[in-house]
């Protein structure tokens, strides 16, 4: 009788220790959470940045003037002025 | 036995139970009192400062959105930049990092030593544009104190002065100025983000579910222009309009079945990527926002409205004899006397007194009637900012004189696309399609503006204009029936009355004839050198450029096979037009 009047507030005790030790590790938790997806923020803020100047130095490499020069200069190439086009399909 | 005693235990004092209790009372009434002070009397204050220490409120950059060409090419893309900013004073206090930091702004150390001595009491002071990432990397890493760099957006151009007019450009603030970049502004635009985070004492994020508002990106906005069809059309343009020693030039192609415009640019033109380019007259979209007299270009339209009426036939005969016409106080005449002729022959030769003969006969009415359905008195509603208003006063103003101006293109006034939309009118077997700059949206369905036969009659007419007996057989291009109609127009001069000397060579026309995919306008305005007739100046250059457009939109010469311009838009039903924004890009 006396120890079931004791078991209670004790297991009410360990109850409390454990659950604050689960907060403390939650919490834990939540900041290396909140570190990374902070990293993963910058992350995608750098790649994005990347693709940007990415698709500008392929535009600018794919420049209509540049290819055509190239295509003129370099490799000596011209328009095709005398072509036969033939009909495809039935 | 002795009694032990036991000390009695003495009763303590009752005043010191009271004291301790006492004493217990007056610190926890302490204790909770400054917790009511804490909790409840300051709290407000506390949490603010609190907030203000730890708390920040950090903005998320929206994306603002690309413009693309129809086939995904960028024509404007924003990419980061950083501008480098210092503290003067730091800087001053350490002149070898000064000269190293000069020489890589490609400034001279003098100079920023004196620019930064006379903002020395300021706390910032901007010394660079807006740099590439690796080249504000490359400056920090000098390691020079006090400087910084500041990351932001800027706009970019990759096409340049191509598509510069059409795509226009932005402020310094990241909002539209000009052109598409403004018309588009609400699309385009994203909305900023926003988060609050609690930071620690280094400014590591410790908590960021306080509040969130995610940023929104604008969205990217895809035009109908090739790009590689809007290159060949400005150079060719650019190269004419040098070779003529002209004062500029437009150049418009479309698709004349959903009036997508594939081309579209003006000389002079300018750098977009150069702010300095920006205010001059090379910005201006001559094409819809510029205005001029149609001249013998109308006159197919006049033809094609004289047919629809049945009051005259293809084999009708005019008599243009002798090469002069007077009408009241005017005389109208023909540069070269044509004798009888027929329709054909009128459009071929561009018989002024012809025109004029049809238009007296037709009368105001009927005439301005024809031009209304082809939709010359109608704005084109393109969206583009600045664009021109049509002037084509109504019939009942118009007296004897102006009737028979008004049958050869003098007397009101029209953009570029305005004639463009027309031909495309007669392309498209008599349906006017809504001319388009940019894609989606719902398709308007096309108005028709005469009949199918007529559109075929007048087209086979105008082929005859594109041979060795007509005035544009420069237009010609081998493999394919071209139809077009030459225009050579006197411009208003500053006095009043015409100008014997400027004029506005023009050329419309359409490719394959039989079936037209393409149709085109080449002007080339106040051409110097070597003639100014709209077949010597504009057809070349149409040619050109129509050759090289309809191989790389693989129309075959029936014009019966065009895989690029299949058509995505029904022709006459208005659907909604679903998921036409994939791409790659997010």
């Amino acid at each position: 009788m006396k120890s079931g009047v004791l078991l209670l507030p004790l297991a009410l005790i360990v109850a409390v220790f454990v659950s604050a030790l689960a907060v403390v590790r939650t919490k834990h938790e939540n900041r290396a959470l909140v570190a990374e997806i902070e990293n993963l923020r910058q992350e995608h803020e750098r790649l994005e940045m990347e693709w940007a100047q990415l698709q500008l130095e392929e535009a600018t490499l794919a420049h209509n003037n540049r290819v055509d020069k190239i295509a003129r200069e370099q490799l000596g190439m011209t328009e095709p002025r005398d072509y036969v086009i033939v009909g495809s399909g039935p | 036995m002795t009694a032990v005693r036991h000390p009695v235990a003495e009763p303590v004092g009752s005043w010191r139970r009271s004291f301790v209790i006492g004493a217990m009372a007056i610190g926890a009434f302490i204790v909770f009192g400054r917790a009511f002070q804490l909790q409840v009397l300051e709290r407000d204050f506390l949490t603010r400062e609190g907030n203000k220490r730890h708390i920040r409120t950090m903005t998320i950059p929206a994306h603002r959105g690309a413009i693309l060409d129809r086939r995904g090419e960028p024509l404007a893309l924003s990419a980061p930049v950083e501008t480098i900013w210092v503290v003067p004073s730091a800087l001053l206090d350490s002149p070898p990092h000064l000269t190293a930091l000069a020489k890589m702004l490609d400034r001279r150390p003098s100079e920023l030593e004196r620019f930064l001595k006379a903002r020395a009491d300021r706390k910032f002071v901007y010394v660079s544009d807006p740099l590439s990432p690796a080249d504000a990397k490359r400056i920090l890493s000098l390691g020079a104190p006090g400087v910084f760099s500041e990351p932001s957006y800027a706009r970019y151009y990759p096409a340049g002065e191509i598509a510069g007019q059409l795509v226009g450009f932005t402020g310094r603030e990241g909002t539209g100025l000009e052109g598409i970049e403004k018309a588009q502004e609400t699309v385009l635009a994203g909305h900023d983000g926003e988060r609050r985070v609690i930071r620690d004492r280094t400014g590591r994020v410790v908590e960021d579910n306080l509040e969130f508002r995610a940023a929104q990106s604008g969205e990217d906005v895809r035009l109908t222009i090739d790009l590689r069809i809007q290159y060949l059309a400005y150079r060719e343009l650019k190269n004419a309009v040098a070779e003529h020693k002209a004062r500029g030039g437009v150049i418009v192609v479309a698709d004349s079945a959903t009036g997508d415009v594939l081309a579209i640019a003006a000389q002079p033109g300018f750098n977009p990527n150069n702010s300095g380019e920006r205010m001059s007259k090379g910005a201006r979209n001559r094409a819809i926002i510029d205005s001029f007299e149609p001249g013998s270009t109308v006159k197919p339209l006049l033809v094609a409205q004289a047919l629809e009426l049945g009051i005259f036939q293809p084999s009708s005969i005019i008599d243009t004899r002798p090469g002069t016409y007077k009408v009241g106080a005017l005389t109208v005449r023909d540069v070269h006397p044509q004798g009888i002729v027929d329709m054909t022959k009128l459009l071929s030769k561009s018989s002024n007194v012809g025109a004029a003969k049809i238009g007296m006969t037709l009368g105001p009415e009927a005439v301005w009637s024809g031009y209304q359905r082809f939709g010359l008195g109608e704005a084109m509603y393109t969206g583009f900012p600045g664009e021109v208003n049509p002037v084509l006063r109504h019939f009942t103003d118009w007296g004897q004189i102006a009737t028979a101006t008004a049958s050869y293109g003098y007397g009101f006034s029209l953009s570029a696309m305005h004639l463009l939309r027309a031909y495309a009118a007669l392309a498209n077997d008599g349906l006017m399609p809504q001319i388009k700059l940019v894609r989606g949206g719902l398709p308007m369905p096309p108005q028709r503006a005469v009949s199918a036969t007529t559109a075929r009659e007048v087209r086979r007419m105008l082929e005859q204009v594109v041979t060795p007996q007509g005035t544009a057989r420069r237009a010609a291009i081998s493999g394919y029936r071209v139809a077009g109609k030459t225009g050579t127009v006197r411009k208003v001069a500053d006095t009043g009355g015409y100008d014997g000397n400027r004029h506005q060579s023009l050329f419309v026309g359409m490719v394959p004839a039989e079936r037209p995919r393409l149709v085109g306008l080449v002007m080339i305005d106040e051409p110097g050198a070597e003639g100014y007739y709209g077949g010597l100046v504009a057809a070349p250059v149409f040619s050109r450029v129509m050759q090289d457009a309809a191989r790389l939109l693989q129309i075959s010469p029936e014009g019966t096979d065009a895989p690029e311009l299949a058509p995505a838009v029904p022709r006459t039903v208005a659907l909604p037009l679903g998921a036409n924004v994939a791409g790659p890009r997010s």
